[in-house]
């Protein structure tokens, strides 16, 4: 048993379904998005406002954007923890490790701040 | 004549590594990479490289043949030689102890954390524990791992993680006690592998499978576990 703290659920199964989980949810959000673009050829401003203001269309972008952010922290922390490590770039990695992923942590739950103000704005 | 691009590396003499050539005259037969070794080791008997049943049991020749992990006894000439040429390396992403001998003490590590051996602590019975036949035919494909470490040194995850991923062998050595319907520790096994490295950290590139010499599948046993893991914590 390896212990972590910064992973995303801090269990490897938690991270792994919810990778797996959080791409279905993207995928579906890409399906319907494309789709709706190919069946409205005559797209105007209105009718695209008028999708994103209504309260089904606002929570699936949202479960998407935290889908996003989700995967994006799983990602990242893999990559972080793969390459920047004592092993191979010698003692510094464990601080320079520490201010990557506390940064992209930082990074991604300012996007679903931003993101919800934008989706609550429109 | 065949030519072979052998490492060398003897850290008692050289500063680092080199390749060195060497020709061999195969005499139009398809014999095996290890006779290949054993012969230039005739004329150059500094080149040093494990070696023991020469006939894939023992798992002692792993090595780097052309790029592919393998079994230096049971790989014949007409698999391994690319574009007229042998080049062979030590097995990757393990320190080097001299030329083709690496040091697998982090995989040793690795294999005795997944605690290789029957734990059951109910009463032994007068004779044995007793399996129906089904039982049985779940340990094929994973009994036959003969600890040669060709996955485990072909997987990236293994290589930048070796510490913590217990990597492709450990894995399928993991779930062949955890298929076992004589070993009683399955909760105390599956809760030993639950964090985001032991097992986790396989993507499923399946190197494993690839480079396999006895045919087995660790990515498969992989998903076992997981499904495993999946059924008994949500």
């Amino acid at each position: 048993m390896v212990t972590t703290v910064t992973s995303l659920g801090r269990s490897g199964l938690s991270d792994w379904l919810i990778a797996r989980v959080s791409a279905y949810v993207m995928s579906a959000y890409l399906i319907f998005i494309v789709g709706y673009l190919m069946l409205t050829p005559e797209l105007n401003y209105a009718d695209w406002a008028a999708l994103n203001s209504s309260l089904p269309m606002r929570m699936f972008s949202l479960l998407t954007i935290l889908s996003i952010a989700a995967h994006a922290w799983i990602g990242m922390w893999c990559v972080l923890t793969d390459y920047v490590t004592v092993r191979l770039i010698g003692p510094k990695a464990t601080a320079l490790r520490i201010i990557f992923q506390l940064g992209m942590i930082a990074i991604t739950l300012l996007y679903v701040i931003w993101a919800i103000d934008i989706l609550w704005g429109i | 004549m065949l030519n072979v691009s052998i490492y060398r590396y003897n850290p008692e003499v050289d500063s680092e590594p080199y390749m060195q050539d060497f020709e061999f005259d195969t005499q139009g037969k398809d014999v095996m990479v290890l006779d290949v070794l054993e012969k230039l080791k005739i004329e150059d008997p500094t080149l040093v490289f494990r070696r023991s049943c020469r006939e894939g049991v023992c798992g002692s020749d792993g090595m780097n043949i052309s790029g592919k992990n393998g079994l230096a006894c049971v790989t014949p000439l007409s698999e391994a030689v690319k574009k007229g040429k042998l080049v062979i390396r030590p097995l990757p992403g393990l320190p080097v102890i001299r030329d083709l001998v690496i040091d697998m003490s982090q995989f040793y590590a690795q294999y005795e954390k997944i605690q290789p051996y029957m734990i059951n602590n109910t009463p032994a019975p007068a004779i044995e524990r007793l399996q129906s036949q089904e039982e049985r035919a779940k340990l094929d494909g994973l009994y036959e791992c003969i600890l040669c470490a060709c996955c485990s040194t072909a997987c990236p995850s293994f290589w930048w993680n070796p510490d913590k991923f217990i990597g492709p062998s450990g894995l399928l050595q993991a779930y062949r006690f955890l298929a076992d319907s004589r070993d009683t520790a399955t909760e105390a096994r599956l809760a030993n592998l639950d964090d985001p490295f032991s097992v986790f950290r396989c993507h499923g590139i399946m190197n494993c499978v690839q480079v396999c010499p006895k045919g087995l599948n660790p990515t498969k046993a992989i998903g076992h576990i997981r499904d495993m893991l999946v059924r008994t914590a949500t």
